[in-house]
């Protein structure tokens, strides 16, 4: 049987198939503020009923991507496809997605029902309707109570929910939503999420969604796309990013990692597994297994994930590779996990992660206790990038 | 201690010297003698005799309408001015545009009214109640503009792009997102317009003709010749117009604020 990154969550993965046609499409899109460059050529595609996220740190062009599918922003250079059709020079008014805004932009003279109404009534449904439909979204982010009040009368979190039932209501096409849940408690955020998701299944409508909670785009994302400066990094399924992230900032910026660099001493053949990398990092031999482009003598980047590394204070039988030996430098306890920091003899720290299967611990480890990290050939990355 | 009682001293003294000679016109005007500077008890007469004075009834009638018709025309236009300077950033020489719109501010009253004549009369329009209007909606548009750009300088853009975006074509937006929250800005511009042409004596001399006497211009010829306490009486009424503006003006800004506290506290009550 293959193996496979993660679980798999539904079965959906156009951008696998070569003949599909993605649903929107930035090709080569650059956009310039003056002389400082905002977004950079960048080439992206999104499908139809695909729950699409971008993940970056602040500044990085992810606000600057929605405003200019969302038609408030043109591109320096470059075009956006929308079901092939160019549509740079259509108006905001014409176009077939709704954004909900950073700051959510509720207009402050209306009330909350009134918001809510207001793209419907743009489209001169009928009264009924309009009022129906209103109802459905109050109800799905669970403010039918405030309806009369005006947004000045709600604290934040109503208030984010007030913009995402406005955004939602039209059923767009194409929903764009910049930071939708940043202002919820976890609990209203989760059930949110998969309000959200269920939503998106049912009405068959393509998200796209900004956000800083990396939890939240793995929850929710069919793909991610990890962007900086501008420029996409990766762009590939959670679990993808997570496992198989491409280069080091990639996978320094999805969770939490190792990162080791040193080089390659010998791949391959050398050691006579398929898909073997040994490396040399400053003194460490750490061997992977992994399909990698690395030759003898490449500087490369050896990343384990935290939660791969197992810790014991028993010497391991081989300490050939992929074994460090070192003294616990502090421990974080994080309730279903504890994380510990653990010095080598040069000062180097690595991360060990335990869940804490079990509420009572026979032996614990603790400060200054002298431990062993080990961890399998397939843990680990090699990264050239 | 010596402090307050110097302060307390200094305030009354300014607002002595700010007052007192309004109070005296006010108190004059219900003089029943017809000596301005000899008090002979308490009258109405001079406000009924007020109204049967064609001549200032006209030249309030004509200020009123002049007031009217040019603060609204010099609202509009203000108004889309100031849209014009706020939003396209981009066009050039915004910068000189935007301070050309203070000039007549600071430019002389009898250079403006001046050189209006010298246009009304170059075109060859014959000088009257509409010269007056035009000049009146030349000068006020200014004013009107510059209490709406501040107003736009704060305005949330995104709320207009929100609009947009749920399909609001951009003039709809304008009527129903933009207008509705800078209202009060224009009101208050169209209020400043009207008061400032009702006020205006320099320019409208200068661009009125036969058959178009406005009330500043009425009450300074009749005070060449003496003071008569009907003007006093006039004047009363329009103090008392300008404080009653002033006090409506007040209390809707009072109650808007006391709106956005109390609504605050709704908020943070109604917090799930
Ligand atoms: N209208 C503008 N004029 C000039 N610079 C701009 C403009 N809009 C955005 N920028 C710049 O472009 C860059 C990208 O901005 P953008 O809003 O897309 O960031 P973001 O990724 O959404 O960040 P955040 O996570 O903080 O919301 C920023 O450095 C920003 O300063
Ligand atoms: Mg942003």
């Amino acid at each position: 049987m293959a193996k496979s990154l993660g679980p798999v969550k539904r079965k959906f993965s156009p951008w696998a198939d070569p003949s599909a046609v993605p649903f929107i499409r930035f090709e080569n899109i650059t956009k310039r503020f003056g002389t400082f460059t905002a977004v950079d050529n960048l080439t992206l595609d999104i499908y139809e009923r695909e729950f699409f996220s971008l993940l970056g740190p602040s500044g990085c062009g992810k606000t600057t991507l929605m405003r200019m599918l969302a038609g408030f922003e043109e591109p320096t250079e470059g075009r956006i496809l929308l079901q092939g059709k160019d549509i740079s020079g259509v108006p905001p008014y014409r176009r077939p997605t709704n954004m909900m805004f950073q700051s959510y932009a509720l207009f402050p003279h209306m009330t909350v029902e009134k918001n809510v109404a207001f793209g419907l009534e743009q489209d001169n449904l009928p009264k009924g309707e309009v009022a129906a439909r209103v109802e459905e979204m109050l109800k799905l982010v669970k403010l039918e109570q405030f309806a009369k009040r005006k947004p000045n009368q709600l604290s934040g979190g109503q208030r984010q929910r007030v913009a995402l039932a406005r955004s939602l209501a039209k059923r767009p096409k194409v929903l764009l939503l910049d930071e939708p849940l940043g202002a919820l408690d976890k609990k209203l955020r989760e059930e949110t999420q998969f309000e959200l998701m269920d939503l998106q299944t049912k009405l068959g409508l393509t998200f796209l969604i900004v956000t800083h909670d990396q939890e939240e785009a793995m929850t929710v994302s069919d793909r991610i796309a990890v962007m900086d400066k501008g420029l996409i990094m990766q762009v590939a399924t959670p679990a993808e990013i997570y496992e198989a992230p491409n280069s080091r900032y990639v996978a320094d910026f999805i969770g939490d990692i190792n990162i080791l660099e040193g080089t390659v001493t010998s791949t391959d053949s050398a050691l006579g597994m398929p898909g073997s990398v040994r490396i040399d990092c400053d003194g460490i031999a750490v061997s992977v297994e992994q399909e990698c482009q690395a030759v003898k003598g490449d500087k490369v980047a050896f990343a384990v994930r935290p939660e791969k590394v197992r810790i014991s204070p028993d010497q391991p039988a081989d300490i050939s590779a992929n074994a460090v030996y070192g003294e616990v430098w502090d421990i974080g306890y994080l309730g279903d996990f504890s994380v510990f920091l653990v010095k080598l003899a040069d000062g180097r720290v690595v991360r060990a992660a335990q869940a804490n299967v079990s509420r009572l611990v026979d032996r614990p480890i603790t400060f200054g206790d002298m431990v062993w990290l080990t961890w399998p050939l397939d843990a680990g990355l090699v990264l050239t990038r | 201690m010596k402090s307050s009682r110097f302060d307390a001293t200094v305030l009354t003294l300014g607002f002595a010297f700010l007052y007192i000679p309004i109070i005296i016109l006010v108190v004059y005007s219900f003089n029943a003698s017809k000596l301005v500077t000899v008090w002979g008890g308490f009258s109405l007469q001079w406000y009924r005799t007020m109204w049967s004075n064609q001549g200032l009834m006209d030249a309030a009638w004509v200020t009123a309408r002049v007031g009217v018709i040019s603060a609204t025309i010099g609202t509009v236009l203000g108004t889309l001015a100031a849209l014009a300077l706020v939003r396209f950033t981009r066009f050039h020489g915004r910068m000189l545009f935007s301070g050309m719109i203070y000039a007549p501010l600071v430019m002389p009253e009898v250079i403006t009214g001046l050189s209006l004549l010298l246009l009304f009369v170059a075109v060859g329009i014959d000088r009257g109640f509409w010269t007056v209007v035009i000049a009146h909606t030349t000068f006020t548009m200014c004013y009107v503009a510059i209490v709406v750009q501040s107003r736009l300088l704060t305005f949330d853009l995104s709320l207009e792009e929100a609009a947009l975006d749920l399909g609001c074509p951009p003039v709809k937006t304008f009527f129903k997102i933009t207008l509705p929250l800078i209202f009060p800005a224009v009101i208050a511009g169209w209020m400043l317009a009207f008061t400032l042409s009702l006020d205006d004596l320099v320019i409208a001399s200068f661009t009125t003709g036969p058959g178009a006497t406005t009330l500043p211009i009425k009450i300074y010829s009749q005070v060449r010749l003496g003071v008569t306490p009907e003007i006093n009486a006039i004047c009363t009424i329009l103090i008392g117009l300008v404080t009653i503006g002033v006090i409506i003006a007040s209390i809707s800004t009072k109650q808007t604020e006391m709106r956005r506290i109390r609504d605050e506290h709704v908020a943070a009550r109604g917090t799930t």
